[in-house]
């Protein structure tokens, strides 16, 4: 098999659900082929196949796209709405947390709200701070959405398809430093399932459990410890929310040790619930206090050494893993 | 004046009155302790919901707000369905978990009651755009009221619709209050409807206590998006002749303005407008009394149906917990 970008894996899956699925069909800014394609080109390739009526650009209205969405998922068609960059998201919460995500259980089943909502951020490419941020945990804390992030190619590819078949809203994170990564292609028709987390690598001393970009620096690390005899579990969850519990508790219950890694601030993080969560389930298991490690609660600063200082970094995770396993 | 045959003048008499009998029931109701909900009057306004809904077909779609009693009476919800709602009963049409403020019934074409004020505007967009995109016909009406021509989402609505013709009718019920502040503490234009101009899109302001103005300006936008011409503004001019909710205070009201919308109630003259068409009072009342007859029923029947099952506050979340 052929090997693809992250970009390319998205752009794949939607492609070959639009071909699918009258039905589905994608409304964002600057997303048709007049405007090259998207920001990130994920919908390359896709107005000269499917027109414009399915690539619809739209007028820089954040509100209207989400409320777009929201109503032809109400009629019955899988609408895929991009949010160019995830800040912008506060300019339409309106719509997804009162409206998509709560549409079904309001309606007592009646109205569910089959939509992806696909939206790109990432710190480390000198955005700023109202273009950087990893927004996962407003969304998490909302039910009624699924929020799933790939942290490589095959993933997105599967994950995406997953998403356009779910018949509830989802949030579906890009991390603009994974559109590169190049893998080999899972091929047509595949899914990942949602709600499923990966082992992205067995360990037995300690779990990181993380998503997205960190995914590789956790994997990085556990190459790194490897060497120095200690073996390090990876839990990718894929499915940010409602996660894998099952695989997160399994894999703590197995290693007696957590680490939860990601690049959204600490504070209130997605962190924070998995390691209460964990502490309530795992106890009798666990070797010692869940560790998390999570960016500065600070907005995401310009210069690039500072952005480097913020971000959490390989050393960082040695060092909380380490402390866990009383090897400082 | 565009002239309504006797068939259609019949059917808007009809729905006015469901509207209006099933508004006064309910505030007989609250009055009385009987029950005690969120509900707001829509005293005033009965005609422009009933003539508006009375100018869409069965299929067609539509959003409406908190204050949207009147188009979810008229566009035909059954009443039993929709009293099971509003009393937070098992029998509702959500099953008493979307209640007075979340109304939601797509059989009969309700897809959304919104309690956000302008939330409905841009999903009234997405609606119509599917119907765009897979060419069935329906055009989808959106109501809202003068207060939320303020918010942003009006705005990219009407610029997005007008920009993709779709096929929506924007119903703004000016009523003159958005909750406590008069229309002219909240906009210093004179009317809603200019500003459909500022995105190429046709907007009248009509009598909505007329039923010679609501009905024809809410068919013709009805007709032109149906055709593929795009969406229109029909700004209704009305009254809220109640508090913004039932048991609110209202004397924020100056005198005036009480005594003009006892005025322009249009009730009576809608009433007026049916006897010079040749309709008897005896039918007129026959068919309050035949309303009358099946909200009691529908209020009996809900007040003795079963309360929701504690389990559902944990269904219909998500598929899975469907
Ligand atoms: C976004 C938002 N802000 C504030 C409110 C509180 N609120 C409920 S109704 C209302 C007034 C709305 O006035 P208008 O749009 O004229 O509708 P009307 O109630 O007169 O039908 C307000 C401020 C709300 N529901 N949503
Ligand atoms: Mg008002």
């Amino acid at each position: 098999m052929a090997q693809i970008t992250m970009t390319q894996a998205l752009n794949l899956a939607i492609d070959e659900a639009m071909a699918e699925d009258p039905g589905v069909f994608c409304l964002g800014e600057d997303v048709s082929a007049k405007q090259g394609g998207g920001v990130f080109k994920v919908t390359s390739g896709l107005t000269e196949k499917y027109g414009e009526h399915r690539i619809r650009a739209t007028p820089i209205s954040e509100t209207a796209i989400i409320g777009a969405a929201v109503g032809a998922a109400l009629a019955g068609q899988r609408p895929i709405a991009e949010i160019m960059l995830m800040n912008f998201v506060g300019v339409c919460m309106d719509q997804i947390v009162n409206h998509a995500a709560k549409l079904r259980f309001m309606s007592g089943g009646q109205t569910p709200c089959p939509m992806v909502i696909r939206t790109t951020t990432g710190v480390g490419v000198g955005f700023g701070g109202q273009h950087s941020d990893m927004l996962e945990a407003w969304f998490a804390h909302v039910a009624g959405i699924h929020v799933v992030t790939p942290s490589n190619p095959a993933d997105a590819r599967g994950l995406m398809r997953a998403s356009i078949d779910a018949n509830d809203p989802v949030i579906f994170i890009e991390n603009i430093l994974c559109y590169g990564l190049k893998a080999e292609d899972p091929g047509p028709g595949y899914r990942v399932p949602l709600g499923k987390a990966a082992i992205a690598r067995e360990g037995s001393d300690i779990s990181i459990i993380t998503y997205g970009r960190t995914v590789l620096d956790a994997l990085a690390v556990a190459d790194d410890l490897a060497k120095e005899g200690i073996s390090v579990e990876v839990v990718d969850l894929r499915t940010i929310a409602p996660y894998d519990e099952a695989t997160v508790l399994a894999s703590v219950r197995k290693t007696g040790r957590a680490l939860t890694l990601h690049e959204a601030v600490r504070p209130f993080g997605t962190g924070a619930e998995l390691a209460a969560n964990i502490q309530e389930k795992c106890w009798d298991s666990l070797k010692g206090p869940v560790r998390r490690i999570g960016g500065t609660f600070s907005a995401v600063p310009f210069a690039s050494h500072l952005e480097q200082a913020w971000i959490p970094t390989k050393p960082q995770i040695v060092e909380q893993i380490k402390a866990s396993l009383g090897k400082l | 004046m565009a002239e309504i045959d006797r068939d259609k003048l019949l059917d808007i008499y009809t729905r006015t009155m469901k509207v209006n009998r099933t508004d006064e029931k309910f505030r007989e109701l609250l009055m009385g302790g009987k029950v005690a909900v969120m509900y707001y009057c829509v005293r005033g306004q009965e005609l422009v919901s009933a003539a508006a809904m009375a100018a869409l077909e069965k299929d067609d779609y539509v959003v409406c707000t908190y204050r949207g009693q009147g188009e979810q009476t008229a566009k035909g919800i059954p009443m039993e369905k929709w009293w099971g709602e509003c009393l937070g009963k098992a029998t509702g049409t959500c099953k008493g978990k979307g209640g007075t403020m979340h109304i939601t019934d797509p059989e009969t074409g309700i897809m959304v009651t919104t309690g956000v004020v302008g939330s409905g505007l841009p999903i009234a967009n997405g609606l119509a755009m599917a119907s765009q995109n897979n060419g069935d016909g329906r055009v989808t009406l959106v109501s809202f009221g003068d207060g939320a021509a303020n918010i942003g989402g009006f705005h990219e609505a009407m610029n997005m619709a007008q920009l993709y013709k779709l096929p929506v009718i924007f119903l703004c019920q000016n009523n003159r209050y958005g909750e406590h502040t008069a229309y002219a503490d909240h906009t210093d234009s004179p009317n809603i409807a200019a500003r459909a101009a500022g995105y190429g899109m046709p907007g009248v302001t009509v009598d909505g206590n007329d039923v010679h103005q609501i009905y024809p300006a809410v068919k013709e936008a009805v007709d032109r998006a149906r055709r593929g011409e795009g969406p229109t503004l029909v700004e209704a001019m009305c009254y809220r002749m109640m508090g913004h909710f039932f048991g609110a205070d209202f004397s924020y009201m100056p005198p005036e303005h009480i005594a003009e919308m006892k005025a322009e109630d249009p009730l009576p003259k809608l009433r007026k407008v049916m006897l010079e068409h040749q309709f008897t009072e005896e039918q007129l009342d026959a068919i309050v009394a035949d309303i009358d007859a099946q909200i009691n029923a529908a209020v009996e029947h809900a007040l003795a149906a079963p309360l929701p099952d504690v389990g559902e506050i944990y269904k219909d979340v998500l598929e899975e917990t469907a």
